[in-house]
């Protein structure tokens, strides 16, 4: 029987071909997708995230281990979505027009995809159009929107605007992020939060589904 | 400087000692803008600035002005208040003014105005730097070579040029899309493939028309390219603990290599003021430089604000925000905290104390951090020599990075440099791939993960 506690491992060490191939080993074993996931694969991403967050892991060994996932998750997904399974939300993500910058938008995205939600990135000079489109053919729960340059987070009000004129803005949260961006900017424009980092947006992603489906 | 480019031409250092390597004077000097010479002896400010946080439109275009006609205004008061020697003034185009290169040239021409006047009515000499946005990575994969973001660029120079310009700068950004991935997975290969292969071939081909341009003219400078997009992420990204700061370091150090390209095609100074890798041009061309440090903590945070200042010929502040405080404007205090920096470089210098004090800006900072320990003199000096013992860009690359990671071995060896246990296993693991790398640049090309491979335009880099 397969030892689940080397899936767990594999993904925390970055290891993408251990964690395949114990996913393939588990999954002939009989195990589920679903336990896979949620018993090994999620709580594994919460600790590298936990050694992010107090200086054990730097941005790469966070990376690989997203990449972990990732592999173990090329194979699961057709079989979770054959189950019912549903991710744990759905994103998009793009930096707002007329900003260039995506590093800190790439890592959002890689962590959230590594917390089991479903990400649709939009790359970086995404207009609102783009993003309110994206946003209905995706059914997203969150759109995250990204700025590096004081002079672009007047995009972020704009692609707020035409969610509202689109009539989409209740149905999804919208999340903030960036170095000039605060949480009195999201306040001022109507954002539903902040996040001040990568591992801070996982957490509020979490909040803000929560919260929608109990709403 | 000699005026003929070809690659590679720098095979010495024009800086082979030390003690010539300080703060205001350089082999090479450049007279520019009205009655400015730099690196001559004395130190200028150069003051940046930049809008708040407005929309740039059609519809906001008065304001847009308006701002940098009260910025201009207020710096050269400011400047003349405090008796600077001269001054120079940075405009960066922000990327709706290169997407739309007569809004730049419009701003370019309101700048030289006010400094023309100050020149005429207080005998200060001046001269205005003018950047255009690189914003040829636009695509992904992106179009360097061709396309309406690199013609905007072009023409952007152009208009700049014509408008009377004083300096050109860029921050060149080819090189970026596999940069910022390699970055983000500490993939050192794919770090070295990125500045060692890509950015020097897009610089070479960028700045041979930059100084086509800027001959044909006769007036403007063609001052230098920053690495800003490449070690200035790293140093962000460590200052944020995302990346370790060993190999913010070492990509520092590397980087000097693609923004030696743009010399070795006929740039000659002063460069720019974000590219710390500024001394090891200095050493290497002769070349003035601006740098920036503590007094660009308007812009961002870094832990090389003392060091930073050591051998700089222009003084900066890398970009403030039209807001007011409690003083006044943003910019016009930081020309005030500029000017004051420079008034104490220069009376060390004119007291015969300049090395002093470039040893104790050097001393302050030198070992509190891997980031600063790759800047002193010392080390500058090593990282020059062991770039120009190499022949092509690639070898250049990890020369430098090789020569880095040996001052940082020295440091923690027997100079007080504290590295954690995670920092120390990223040195040996930045050591490892280093001495590790294959010899030629087509044999890291056959090596790289396919992950690379789409990022990237071959043709964009004429491979």
């Amino acid at each position: 029987m397969t030892d689940l506690n080397r899936l767990y491992e594999a993904v925390v060490a970055g290891d993408a071909k251990s964690s395949l191939a114990v996913t393939k080993e588990a999954l002939a074993d009989g195990f589920t997708p679903g336990e896979l996931v949620a018993n090994y694969m999620i709580p594994a991403m919460d600790e590298v995230g936990r050694r992010f967050e107090c200086e054990d892991y730097f941005v790469p060994e966070l990376l690989l281990s997203g990449r972990a996932m990732k592999a173990a998750l090329e194979i699961l997904r057709p079989l979770l979505a054959a189950s019912g399974a549903k991710p744990a939300g759905r994103v998009v993500i793009g930096t707002v027009k007329g900003d260039l910058h995506d590093i800190g938008k790439n890592l959002v995205g890689a962590m959230l995809e590594g917390a089991g939600f479903e990400v649709t990135d939009l790359g970086t000079d995404v207009s609102p159009e783009r993003f309110v489109e994206a946003v209905t053919q995706r059914k997203a729960n969150i759109v995250c929107l990204s700025a590096l340059l004081t002079v672009t987070m007047p995009a972020m009000r704009t692609t707020l605007d035409a969610l509202k004129s689109a009539g989409v803005r209740d149905g999804v949260k919208v999340m903030i992020g960036g170095a000039p961006v605060t949480e009195q900017y999201a306040r001022e424009i109507g954002a539903d939060s902040y996040s001040e980092n990568a591992s801070v947006a996982v957490a509020t992603a979490r909040r803000l589904v929560g919260e929608a489906a109990h709403a | 400087m000699p005026e003929v480019s070809s690659p590679f031409r720098f095979g010495s250092l024009s800086i082979p000692d030390v003690d010539q390597l300080v703060f205001g004077t350089a082999p090479h000097p450049v007279k520019c803008g009205a009655g400015l010479e730099i690196g001559a002896g004395t130190v200028f400010p150069e003051v940046n600035f930049t809008l708040p946080s407005i929309g740039i439109s059609d519809q906001t275009w008065t304001e847009v002005v308006a701002q940098y006609e009260e910025m201009a205004a207020n710096i050269v008061r400011r400047a003349v208040a405090m008796k600077v020697p001269g001054v120079v003034l940075e405009f960066e185009l922000l990327p709706a003014m290169t997407e739309r290169p007569e809004w730049g040239a419009e701003i370019t021409t309101l700048l030289l105005r006010h400094l023309a006047a100050a020149h005429k009515q207080y005998n200060l000499p001046t001269a205005l730097r003018v950047t255009p946005t690189d914003m040829r990575d636009q695509g992904k994969p992106p179009l360097l070579r061709e396309g309406e973001p690199c013609e905007q660029l072009l023409r952007s120079f152009e208009l700049n040029i014509a408008a009377g310009a004083d300096i050109i700068s860029i921050e060149s950004v080819g090189g970026k899309e596999v940069h910022d991935r390699a970055l983000m997975m500490g993939d050192i290969d794919a770090i070295v493939y990125a500045l060692g292969v890509l950015c020097p071939a897009d610089m070479r081909w960028l700045w041979q028309k930059i100084v086509a341009m800027c001959r044909a003219n006769g007036h403007t400078i063609a001052g230098g390219d920053s690495a800003c997009g490449f070690a200035n992420t790293a140093m962000q990204l460590a200052h944020q603990k995302m990346l370790p700061e060993v190999l913010a370091a070492v990509v520092r150090a590397m980087s000097a290599v693609r923004s030696l390209a743009a010399f070795e095609e006929g740039a000659v100074g002063p460069s720019k003021d974000c590219a710390y890798e500024g001394p090891v041009i200095k050493a290497i061309t002769g070349a003035p430089i601006s740098m920036e440090g503590k007094s660009a903590a308007c812009a961002h945070f870094s832990p090389i604000g003392n060091i930073a200042e050591a051998m700089c010929d222009l003084w900066s502040n890398e970009s403030v925000q039209n807001v007011r405080l409690l003083s006044g404007s943003a910019p016009e205090a930081f020309t005030e905290m500029l000017a004051y920096d420079c008034r104490l470089m220069n009376t060390a210098s004119e007291r015969g104390q300049a090395l002093a004090l470039r040893d104790c800006l050097t001393a302050s900072d030198e070992w509190l951090s891997p980031q600063a320990a790759v800047l002193s003199p010392k080390a500058t000096i090593a990282i020059a020599q062991a770039i120009v013992a190499e022949k092509d860009d690639y070898r250049r690359t990890v020369a430098a990075g090789k020569a880095s990671v040996a001052i940082l071995r020295d440091g923690v060896a027997g100079n007080g440099l504290s590295l954690s246990k995670k920092e120390l296993q990223w040195l040996g693991r930045i050591e490892n791939s280093l001495g590790s790398l294959p010899a030629t640049a087509g044999e890291l090309h056959a090596n790289l993960g396919e992950e690379y491979a789409g990022l990237y335009r071959p043709a964009s880099y004429g491979l």
